[in-house]
């Protein structure tokens, strides 16, 4: 059989030297007192660095996919700095989320969500607010916006796109060898 | 290309361009009658559809805004999404899957057979499978249907090879890769199917049957079909006689036009079909055209749904090749032995990642679902779909509250799964599942249903004008000269899928409605 190559175009150390080559927001990553790979939280206008750490650490918590490195979820999140931007309701909605999120860690854990060391305890804390809109927004964009990302698509073995490839017919679509003798 | 004048009284206005409004307006072109056919859509062709399932959804999904209500899960994960289906010249002809399966005997018969049931609203067909067989044959022979007129099975996909071995496994004798509206072998001016994958967002070889490219261009080569995209129909008018006399409709600039016309057919799918004919009230007609039975709307049936997935050790890649090429018949008999009237097909079915993502199980999250996505290319699919009964309660509805964008009220779908839907929901799985763990599935997952891509039964055909809307020819009881060419005029769903179905009585419509034209009756 035809197997698909898991590695992506977007290695994590593809995605830090992307990083790395911006300097001004390197720079102002090092003057935030933030390590480099936050520096795309420094990127953000309107919500806070803080607020978009802790969304990606949610993002991760909804669909953990350990092979996924960090930047799949920043490139789900990211748009909702935009969204916040344009709709102060949208703004207040995850400035209230993550508040009631950190705060619920505070009153049980003595920490702030992200600091939470193990994700049973991030979950639990999630699963008492899966019934709130910023809970049930995060969910459903999420849903897009991390599993259309064409880059993340060979890692789960799908090809996408295929007629400009001239289709399966002669790239495996009956190449199956292991099924029991019918 | 003709070009009618919008005072031109002597056309036939088809309002859809899908399996029913797209054949309908080749047909009768092809006998000469002069044809405008409003679609609500743009024309995409085959160059422009796009092998992304998000994409290719924004591009041809019918996205206006409709409610829901009701026990149906499609209501909870998709409240203002209950069908999936094409607004685009060609409608759900675009991205159907090709199953192209003849009712059974006894699905024109469900009253009579199945005897009445508390909840259901039952009825027989005014027509026999006998009386639509030689329409079948039309139907199957323009759309090139595998396993008919000679033309082979197509070739069988990964994902069909593992359904075949547990179908086998599990005892099954019927299966095989289904008798499928795509080209096998050229025909038609056709090529023959490329195994892109991704049937359900534009057969980007054309070797799929849809009107967009297999009816449409030839009605239109005839001079006497004029097809007008971004065309949405507001209202259907009438004179003091009763009889239809013209279609008012947003061209693409969102002018209000009004093609006069001699006669009218709705084909705009079970949804927007009932809407249109409500949205139609008058003081003469005030609960809607043709409705003087209250049955506008009602009865909406939408299958018996459902999906199995499952996992195995070893890779399959069930997205590669042909959506729909596999199925298992041995279910679609009626045998209430087993707990519920009619059966149900098993047919393979594959999801690329993001709408597996999305499908897979809505809203779920955290580990246990991450650990199905992973598993994705090691996954085989299929999906199950079964007759479900009408019922009076189950409706499409004017909205009392959400207006579109031309201040008409957008329709509301209601609907409740019958005991009989539940029971033969819950066989399906078992059975689905005991079709992969026989053959070694190390996980399985019983599917929820989509949002409805069969939609039927909203203006049934009745042998009487009390119990339906339109007579045996899609004719609407009331008016002579307003007929409904798309699936809402199914008294019953079947097991089966329905595009042949509404292909066959489009192209028997075409010729009830040209000779009743002939004869001055219309």
């Amino acid at each position: 059989m035809r197997e698909v190559d898991r590695r992506g175009k977007y290695s994590r150390r593809i995605f830090l030297q992307g990083a790395a080559t911006a300097v001004p927001v390197v720079a102002v990553a090092a003057s935030a007192g933030l390590g480099i790979e936050d520096a795309w939280a420094n990127e953000a206008t309107t919500l806070t660095p803080a607020t978009m750490t802790t969304l990606v650490k949610v993002a991760r918590d909804i669909y953990p996919h350990d092979f996924l490195v960090d930047s799949y979820y920043i490139t789900a999140i990211k748009p909702w700095d935009g969204k916040a931007a344009k709709d102060p309701a949208v703004k207040a909605m995850i400035e209230n989320g993550v508040q009631r999120l950190d705060q619920d860690a505070k009153d049980r854990h003595k920490a702030a969500y992200v600091q939470i060391p193990w994700e049973t305890d991030r979950i639990a804390l999630l699963q008492g607010i899966e019934q709130t809109d910023f809970f049930k927004s995060m969910r459903s964009d999420l849903v897009v916006s991390l599993y259309n990302q064409e880059a993340l698509w060979p890692k789960f073995g799908y090809e996408g796109s295929s007629a400009e490839h001239g289709g399966y017919i002669n790239r495996g679509f009956a190449d199956i060898d292991w099924l029991p003798k019918a | 290309m003709a070009k009618f004048d919008l005072n031109d009284d002597g056309v036939v206005v088809i309002v859809g361009s899908g399996a029913g409004g797209g054949t309908l307006g080749n047909e009768l072109a092809q006998k000469g009658v002069k044809v405008v056919i409003l679609e609500a859509g743009a024309r995409n062709e085959i160059q422009d559809f796009v092998n992304n399932e998000w994409d290719s959804f924004t591009q041809l999904a019918w996205k206006d805004m409709r409610t829901t209500s009701g026990s149906w899960r499609v209501a909870r994960d998709f409240p203002n999404l209950p069908a999936w289906i094409v607004k685009s010249v060609g409608g759900s002809t675009v991205h159907w899957a090709g199953a192209s399966l003849r009712f059974e005997p006894h699905e024109f018969k469900i009253r009579s057979t199945y005897g009445a049931m508390p909840g259901a609203n039952m009825l027989d067909w005014p027509i026999t499978l006998a009386e639509m067989e030689p329409w079948y044959a039309k139907a199957e022979n323009k759309m090139g249907v595998t396993r008919t007129n000679n033309i082979p099975g197509l070739p069988g996909n990964n994902n069909f090879k593992v359904l075949e071995a547990g179908a086998k496994k599990v005892g099954y004798k019927e299966v095989h890769t289904g008798r499928m509206a795509i080209n096998s072998e050229p025909r038609d001016g056709r090529g023959s199917c490329q195994q892109i994958g991704f049937c359900f967002q534009g057969c980007k070889s054309g070797a799929k049957w849809s009107t967009l490219y297999a009816e449409i261009p030839k009605g239109e080569a005839t001079g006497n079909l004029e097809v007008r995209p971004n065309s949405m129909v507001l209202k259907i008018e009438h004179d003091a006689s009763g009889k239809v006399t013209a279609v008012v409709y947003a061209d693409e600039a969102g002018k209000t036009q009004r093609q006069k016309a001699r006669v009218v057919a709705v084909a705009g799918n079970s949804i927007e079909s009932p809407r249109l004919l409500l949205n139609s009230a008058s003081n003469a007609f005030p609960d809607g055209l043709a409705n003087s039975s209250g049955q506008v709307g009602r009865n909406y049936m939408r299958h018996m749904t459902g999906s199995v997935y499952a996992v195995f050790d070893k890779s399959v890649h069930m997205y590669r090749g042909t959506t729909m090429a596999g199925i298992i018949r041995d279910e679609a008999r009626h045998d209430p032995s087993r707990g519920f009237m009619g059966g149900y097909e098993m047919e393979t079915l594959s999801l690329g990642l993001p709408f597996m993502a999305a499908f897979l199980n809505p809203g779920a999250w955290g580990r246990s679902f991450t650990s199905a996505m992973e598993q994705y290319p090691q996954m085989a699919g299929m999906w199950l779909v079964g007759e479900d009964l009408p019922q009076e309660t189950n409706r499409v509805t004017l909205d009392s509250v959400a207006k579109d964008t031309f201040g008409l009220p957008v329709a509301s779908v209601h609907y409740d799964d019958h005991p009989n839907d539940v029971a033969m929901r819950d066989h399906a799985y078992k059975q689905g599942c005991a079709v992969y763990e026989s053959i070694g599935a190390t996980a399985t997952f019983p599917t929820p249903p989509y949002p409805s891509t069969h939609n039927m039964g909203t203006n049934r055909m009745s042998e009487k004008a009390r119990d339906g809307v339109v007579n045996k020819f899609g004719q609407t009881h009331d008016i002579k000269n307003l007929f409904v060419s798309d699936g809402s005029q199914f008294t019953s769903s079947a097991a089966c899928n329905p595009t042949l179905t509404i292909v066959a009585l489009a192209v028997r419509q075409a010729d009830h409605i040209a000779g009743a034209m002939q004869r001055k009756d219309i």
